[in-house]
């Protein structure tokens, strides 16, 4: 686990200000799954127009950084950010062809799902890195026990009660956070 | 708040896959795409020479320079030195 990564948002702002290249990278890791939920799952674009909103959501990020009022605010900034960019994405897509659009009550509920998934990531990233990786792999990668258990080099009979231990922890992590209706981290 | 089961937990954390690779890597050379890009328009505005290159064929131009196609920056070059 780098420096960087436990570091509050305003804090990694304010070194990204300073123009500290890991501030920055971190920064991109921290949301960049984040970014990607909300134009993929969320807003269902094509690979091709999530990619430009991607991209577009960190260079405004990079460029307007020194605008943002409220250093702590960073994650509701992305968020807005994000959605306006999939819309006029969506809108700009529409002027050349129909595409499938999600209906506004699905959309807001799987928006909501990704501010919570954030939450939990959150939490996440406050466990040990093996509890980290354990439980990254084998949720959000999908990856069996054989493949964690070679890439991690552990014997497989493990892996199955290694990540029960990790999910309680990660569980005891939440149940000792408030999560407020943004998540955001201060 | 919120409560959270292990089953709710493990669903959560699908919710949130990495993006792709490359993905995250262009977003974090963006700071040095900018340095780049603020270089080659200061050279393009004291060097003619070189502005005439870059209008004529931009992507040549730079890989005769040396300078690193960063897909933003030809982008943004695109858009402030193309023909038309």
């Amino acid at each position: 686990m780098s420096q960087l990564s436990t570091l509050s948002d305003a804090e990694l702002v304010q070194r990204c200000r300073e123009g500290n290249t890991d501030a920055w990278n971190e920064l991109v890791e921290r949301f960049s799954r984040y970014v990607y939920a909300v134009c993929t799952r969320g807003f269902r674009l094509p690979e091709e127009d999530a990619e430009d909103v991607f991209q577009e959501v960190f260079t405004r990020v990079f460029t307007h950084l020194d605008t943002l009022r409220n250093d702590a605010a960073l994650r509701p900034w992305i968020a807005q950010l994000t959605r306006r960019l999939c819309l006029d994405s969506i809108a700009k897509r529409g002027r050349e062809q129909a595409t499938e659009e999600p209906m506004a009550g699905e959309l807001a509920s799987d928006l909501d799902e990704i501010d919570e998934a954030f939450t939990v990531r959150e939490a996440l990233a406050t466990l040990s890195e093996t509890c980290q990786e354990m439980l990254d792999r084998f949720f959000a990668r999908d990856q069996s026990y054989r493949t964690i258990s070679d890439e991690l080099d552990l014997p497989s009979g493990t892996i199955a009660s290694r990540i029960a231990r990790c999910l309680s922890k990660l569980r005891a992590e939440l149940e000792g956070r408030k999560v407020g209706p943004d998540g955001s981290r201060g | 708040m919120t409560t959270f089961d292990d089953e709710r937990i493990g669903e959560l954390l699908r919710v949130l896959p990495p993006a792709p690779e490359g993905w995250v890597r262009a977003a974090q050379e963006l700071p040095a795409a900018r340095r780049s890009l603020d270089e080659i328009v200061a050279r393009a505005e004291a060097d003619l020479a070189f502005r005439q290159a870059l209008v004529a064929d931009l992507e040549s131009a730079l890989q005769l320079e040396g300078y690193e196609p960063h897909r933003r920056v030809v982008d943004e070059l695109k858009r402030r030195y193309s023909e038309s």
